[in-house]
């Protein structure tokens, strides 16, 4: 690899090329931090960022430039500048999961996952807008204005495009390249979904890979943190610095992190992968049947043997998720007070409870609220059991199927989702309409199964279309590996125009 | 509607409520149809991937963070403290 010369080349690089190029002194990381905090500063349109952290990121440079003068043995991410999306919580740094709620709130502690970044070298470059409190499919739900994708259709219209959600801030800066890597949260396809819509890869580990604490909570059984990037050695790269065993999280594995990079394989022989038929859904576009089969044909190619299976309570994934996940909430978002950090509202004359409904009334968006009374209403006497009971039963039914799944093959493959992206406000007034993009991914996040999304092309209308792997529980190696013999295969280059 | 705003402690007032009653309906609707689901003899899910729960040392101020003589840290985000303390309206008549 050649050394480029123009700055603007150093954020065309990846985490992996980034990582070696500082490596092997082709340029220095100083170079490449002031690189993309010129990038960031520079896209304001985008509203990817909440807040811009250069300092923070040219302080990481510095380091691992002194590391390497000093001949120090190279950190696994020294050099590497990345986004940080606003869920975690960074010490000194405003967090607010884009939410008034939290407006002023500045963590005194540090996130595991976020902390492990920077043992491993890599520096912040900010923190990454994001749908409120992580709920959301369009970005559209932050109390900090939308996130807007670089992605345009081609067909000349100019509507500003959904980058996905609720990790919006996240797919859009990593597909601008304004970072070459950032830090997604998937609770149902958080960071799956966005990545397909712009063009990037991003995986969500099996449920107690990466530690929860710190990580401000939204459904506790389902939030998992994952890297989302260019492709899949840097996904590969980034996880195994966010993983590993954290006694302050009570879900998190203890188990070691696996060398994902160094076992990295798209050689697929004497693997199966199964064609879930479920998920063969009605209205779902031609390109994406198309796009489908395609995957299919890569995969055949990759050495893969195909075989079809069944996952017969798919179609209640969602309305199970959609009790859960609010349940969850609700119980979660029962913290915001107003009386020991961020908004209070404390109206003339309010008396304690008065003060508590204000303050959340004022604070919580309109999506944020609609979740919590749902939450509230299913945990509520008389109807628990109906509503909360019967959908963990459900859970652990839509679990069982893809166990028996497991018996017939080892990876599955289906579309990430149900359409490429969507024009900002399409969907807003439906709820049930946005809440059905996630139709793929919610039931392998119920099942806690690791799942990855990668480009696998364009539509008519030049926007990105994803391909996602599911695997069994712990075999991140696997779908990583399906993932890249179809980046091999599927060879997407395309990226967004820069308009902004 | 107003039940539920209450034991969530969320504010609305009459507008909400009329705006918000058929929102909740038709995702409750939706929801509802989990209830065909043939879950006999099906346990609820209690853990996604199967763990055991730790405990930790019993060992006073082994955490940093949660070992106590943190009063600043825990304070500075507070939106009113004094003297050290969290404040509220008063709740003694």
């Amino acid at each position: 690899m050649g050394a480029p010369n123009d700055a603007s080349d150093l954020t065309e690089l990846g985490i992996a090329a980034i990582r070696d190029g500082v490596r092997g002194g082709d340029f220095s990381a100083r170079e490449v931090a002031e690189a993309f905090v010129a990038r960031v500063a520079a896209a304001k349109e985008l509203n990817a960022f909440l807040v811009e952290t250069p300092d923070h990121a040219l302080a990481a440079a510095d380091a691992a430039d002194a590391a390497r003068a000093a001949g120090d043995e190279p950190k696994p991410m020294a050099g590497v500048p990345i986004g940080m999306k606003d869920l975690f919580c960074t010490q000194g740094v405003p967090t607010t999961a884009a939410s008034r709620i939290l407006e002023g709130f500045v963590p005194p502690y540090e996130s595991t996952v976020s902390q492990r970044l920077w043992d491993a070298g890599a520096g912040m470059l900010g923190k990454l807008n994001m749908d409120q409190f992580a709920m959301g499919s369009s970005n559209e739900t932050s109390a900090f204005g939308n996130v807007i994708s670089p992605w345009r259709r081609s067909d000349g219209g100019n509507a500003p495009l959904a980058p996905g959600g609720s990790s919006g801030g996240s797919s859009s800066a990593v597909a601008a390249r304004l970072c070459p890597g950032a830090t997604g949260t998937d609770t149902g396809g958080s960071i799956r979904q966005p990545a397909a819509f712009t063009g990037i890869s991003g995986i969500k580990p099996t449920y107690g890979r990466c530690s929860r604490w710190g990580t401000i909570a939204f459904a506790s059984s389902l939030d998992q943190a994952g890297p989302m990037a260019r492709d899949v050695r840097d996904c590969a790269i980034m996880l195994e610095a966010m993983a590993g065993f954290d006694a302050k999280d009570a879900t998190s594995l203890k188990l070691d992190v696996p060398r994902w990079e160094a076992g990295l394989s798209g050689d697929l022989r004497g693997k199966r992968v199964g064609i879930p038929k479920e998920y063969r859904v009605d209205g779902m576009p031609a390109e994406i049947e198309a796009l489908w089969q395609q995957g299919i044909a890569w995969l055949t190619d990759a050495g893969a043997e195909i075989v079809e299976v069944s996952l017969p309570h798919t179609r209640y994934a969602l309305p199970a998720y959609y009790i859960i996940a609010p349940a969850e909430a609700s119980s979660n978002l029962s913290r915001y007070d107003g009386v020991r950090y961020g908004l209070r509202d404390l109206p003339e004359g309010a008396n304690l409870q008065d003060m508590y409904a204000a303050t959340r009334a004022d604070g919580f968006g309109a999506e944020v609220k609609r979740r919590i009374l749902i939450g509230t209403y299913v945990l509520s006497a008389g109807f628990y059991d109906a509503y909360y009971t019967q959908a963990q039963k459900v859970r652990a039914l839509i679990a069982r199927d893809f166990e028996d799944a497991w018996g017939r093959c080892d990876l599955l493959l289906t579309p990430t989702a149900p359409s490429a992206a969507f024009a900002l406000g399409e969907k807003s007034a439906d709820p049930i309409a946005m809440y059905l993009n996630d139709v793929f991914t919610v039931p392998s996040s119920l099942a806690g199964l690791p799942a990855m999304s990668v480009p696998g092309g364009l539509d008519g209308a030049g926007l990105p279309l994803g391909l996602q792997i599911i695997g069994r529980a712990l075999d991140e190696q696997g779908v990583l590996g399906a993932g890249l013999a179809i980046e091999q295969r599927a060879g997407f280059t395309a990226k967004p125009e820069r308009w902004w | 509607m107003k039940r539920v705003a209450g034991l969530a402690r969320i504010a609305i007032g009459d507008e909400d409520a009329a705006r918000l009653a058929p929102e909740l309906g038709n995702i409750l609707h939706w929801i509802e149809q989990l209830g065909e689901v043939d879950t006999g003899g099906v346990e609820p899910m209690t853990a996604v991937i199967p763990n055991t729960l730790r405990l930790r040392d019993d060992v006073v101020g082994a955490d940093p963070l949660t070992g106590g003589g943190i009063r600043e840290k825990l304070m500075a985000n507070a939106p009113e403290a004094e003297h050290g303390f969290f404040t509220v309206p008063k709740v003694i008549e």
